[in-house]
């Protein structure tokens, strides 16, 4: 097992034409991931590859099945995009544009909800069950297939961790980076609730960043609700205030935010929290031993 | 995206709200001409974007033209939080009977707008918050349902009593909303809000921020960006698409992704270096924007030595090593560079760089422990 997606996964890709879509759909296709089409307004009956081009999301589901959509959409048309995708009840939606603003997010946060589907970004480098599919961006080599699930507002840095596990012979059951914005269609706590039911995770990576009470959240319900071990990381301990470290998310704003109190919020609620990225095999080693 | 007292004023008489009646000024003499006019006391305001106006001697009262000069003249020669004055609003005095605070902000936890209302406006609403916090009322917009007018027509009464001013209130507060959701505002904030000895409710204050990501739906308000907000490098790095913060420190830093530049800058910081900045190069690694990371680095005086950190995924090392040497050829780098390259074509990038006479690691932590010992 792993969460969200697996071998059974089958993908649109909404903005297939474009320089990143056409990219991703090679990358994800040698990956394995079971690619059906993708989707660009104008451009149906195209081909990218051997893969077929349709108007529509509609048009899409009238001659593929699917229960995945990838969005790689330029941020003027993401919201249209997910709504779309949501219009057409495909049950996971994967939103990797940068750049959507607030208020639109706002809305489509409770538009999926609304449509019982779910939404993960937007501004994300999608999820990867390694050795069954890939939803994303992210460079699928560095990935063993394993029993650590890993949640992340980021995306490089998310591949620095996922590096430092996989050169310690600690795989992955599902890797998932839910966005660096500040409002994104699904958080921490929900993807904590779905690794710790999946037989097949283990223990669990949770690394976050300046901004926001997102962590602090998560520590609370890790507290009341996961057994399995959970291990964490913050990155901009040394950010100033008021300066917005490239996420839109990641900003400390009027003292709120900071990465003190989230290290805090952790390590009361029993989570050790990795000084930098090397420790972290180790803190899942120890805190495996002790639960 | 912030804007000034006065940009904001404009914005809200733009939309119907009553604001004092003001002007512009540059000058002593401009300042005195403009409370001549008016007839009347005026307040002299700097405008700077940064709070704290108040308490760093920026808002003055002036009893004649020649104070009005006086006061123009003082804060004129003020630094602001090492910002210096250069414009100041003259605004027509008013009687103040009270002082209530109005805002509209993304509540990120919540997922919702929310309406902030108090009869307590004047202070800093961050100390109120923490030290009142009864004394905000709170209501909260879902964007999906809309927002529900008789519930917050109830709320805005339970603060302004007298019916003539809870409508003039309540019509205020319904202009912001639609003026935040229009403009793709992050906060629009009237503090104070008052109410003067002819019963009116005016604004007084004016602070309006803007999603950064909205801004490409309104050219109008990118026209009103302020050279001010950041700093000409932070300019040049945004013109060119990096992600760029100024820092104390004396180690450069060029990263792909924001979550890792952060932390590489932890790191730096946990081995007992200090960063230089935070520079996010983002996902196309165009050289071109390695190079130009590289200029604005080294033309910081503070900077004794670069590391750069590449985790390619989109981002190819092999365009990051071709970015490089372009640079050092251009630009005649004489500071050491500590290189960390691994992922999407690092042998390639390797190679490259390595042919270069480079060395190049391929873990994080050994490249900021060898950078922190050059210093």
């Amino acid at each position: 097992m792993s969460i969200l997606i697996n071998e059974n996964t089958k993908v649109l890709v909404q903005g297939i034409t474009g320089r990143d879509g056409s990219f991703h759909a090679a990358s994800m296709l040698d990956y394995g991931t079971k690619v059906v089409g993708g989707v660009t307004p104008g451009k149906g009956g195209q081909k990218v590859g051997d893969l077929p081009v349709f108007n529509s999301v509609k048009d899409a589901l009238s001659e593929k099945e699917m229960n995945c959509s990838i969005i790689y959409v330029p941020a003027r048309f993401a919201s249209a995009a997910i709504k779309e995708a949501a219009d057409n009840k495909i049950p996971l939606i994967v939103c990797i544009t940068e750049g959507v603003p607030i208020n639109e997010m706002l809305y489509n946060y409770y538009y999926v909800k609304d449509k019982g589907v779910r939404l993960i970004g937007p501004n994300c480098p999608g999820l990867i069950s390694p050795g069954k599919s890939k939803a994303g961006i992210m460079p699928a080599k560095i990935h063993l297939p394993g029993n650590i699930g890993v949640i992340s507002r980021s995306g490089t840095l998310t591949y620095e961790f996922v590096y430092n596990l996989t050169i310690n012979k600690m795989g992955q059951s599902t890797c998932v980076g839910i966005g660096g914005d500040a409002v994104v269609g699904t958080g921490y706590i929900e993807l904590l609730e779905m690794f710790e039911k999946d037989p097949d995770t283990n223990a669990i990576v949770l690394i976050g960043e300046i901004g926001g009470e997102e962590e602090e959240k998560a520590a609370e319900y890790i507290k009341a609700n996961v057994k399995k071990p959970v291990v964490s990381f913050i990155s901009g301990r040394s950010a100033p205030a008021d300066k917005k470290m490239g996420h839109a998310g990641a900003i400390i704003s009027q003292g709120r935010g900071t990465a003190s109190a989230k290290i805090e919020a952790l390590n009361k609620a029993g989570i050790p929290v990795a000084d930098c990225p090397s420790q972290i095999p180790k803190l899942i080693t120890e805190k495996s031993g002790v639960s | 995206m912030k804007i000034h007292e006065y940009q904001g004023s404009a914005l809200l008489a733009e939309y119907g709200i009553p604001t004092s009646v003001s002007e512009l000024a540059q000058t002593p003499q401009e300042a005195a001409d403009i409370a001549r006019r008016f007839g009347s006391n005026v307040v002299v305001k700097a405008q700077v974007l940064t709070g704290g106006r108040g308490k760093a001697g920026g808002v003055k009262l002036a009893h004649s033209p020649e104070e009005a000069f006086q006061c123009a003249e003082e804060i004129l020669a003020l630094q602001i939080k090492g910002i210096p004055v250069t414009k100041l609003l003259i605004a027509k005095s008013v009687d103040i009977l009270q002082e209530y605070y109005l805002g509209v902000a993304v509540d990120r936890t919540m997922k919702q707008a929310v309406i902030m209302i108090s009869a307590a406006g004047g202070v800093d609403i961050e100390d109120l918050a923490r030290n009142d916090p009864e004394k905000i009322l709170k209501f909260y917009v879902n964007p999906f349902q809309g927002l529900q007018e008789d519930r917050l027509r109830q709320v805005v009464a339970s603060v302004f009593i007298d019916p003539g001013l809870c409508a003039q209130a309540f019509d205020t507060v319904m202009k912001m909303y639609r003026l935040f959701l229009e403009k793709d505002c992050s906060l629009v904030e009237i503090n104070p809000y008052v109410k003067t000895k002819a019963s009116a409710l005016i604004a007084l204050d004016a602070k309006i921020n803007f999603d950064d990501n909205g801004l490409f739906k309104h050219p109008e308000i990118e026209a009103l960006r302020s050279p001010e907000e950041f700093s000409p490098d932070e300019i040049r790095a945004k013109d060119a698409g990096l992600s760029f913060v100024n820092l104390d420190g004396n180690i450069g830093c060029i990263v792909n992704g924001a979550g890792l530049a952060m932390a590489t800058m932890d790191v730096i910081k946990l081995f007992g270096g200090e960063p230089a900045n935070f520079l996010d190069v983002g996902g196309s690694s165009n050289p071109n924007k390695v190079l130009l990371a590289l200029d604005i680095i080294t033309s910081n005086k503070n900077v004794k030595a670069v590391l750069i950190n590449i985790f390619g995924g989109i981002t190819r090392c092999d365009d990051v090593a071709n970015g490089i040497l372009m640079a050092v050829r251009k630009l005649d780098i004489k500071l050491p560079l500590v290189i960390r390259m691994i992922g999407t074509r690092e042998a390639e990038g390797r190679e490259i760089l390595v042919n270069a006479g480079y060395v190049v690691a391929d873990d994080m932590e050994a490249a900021v422990k060898k950078v922190v010992a050059l210093i």
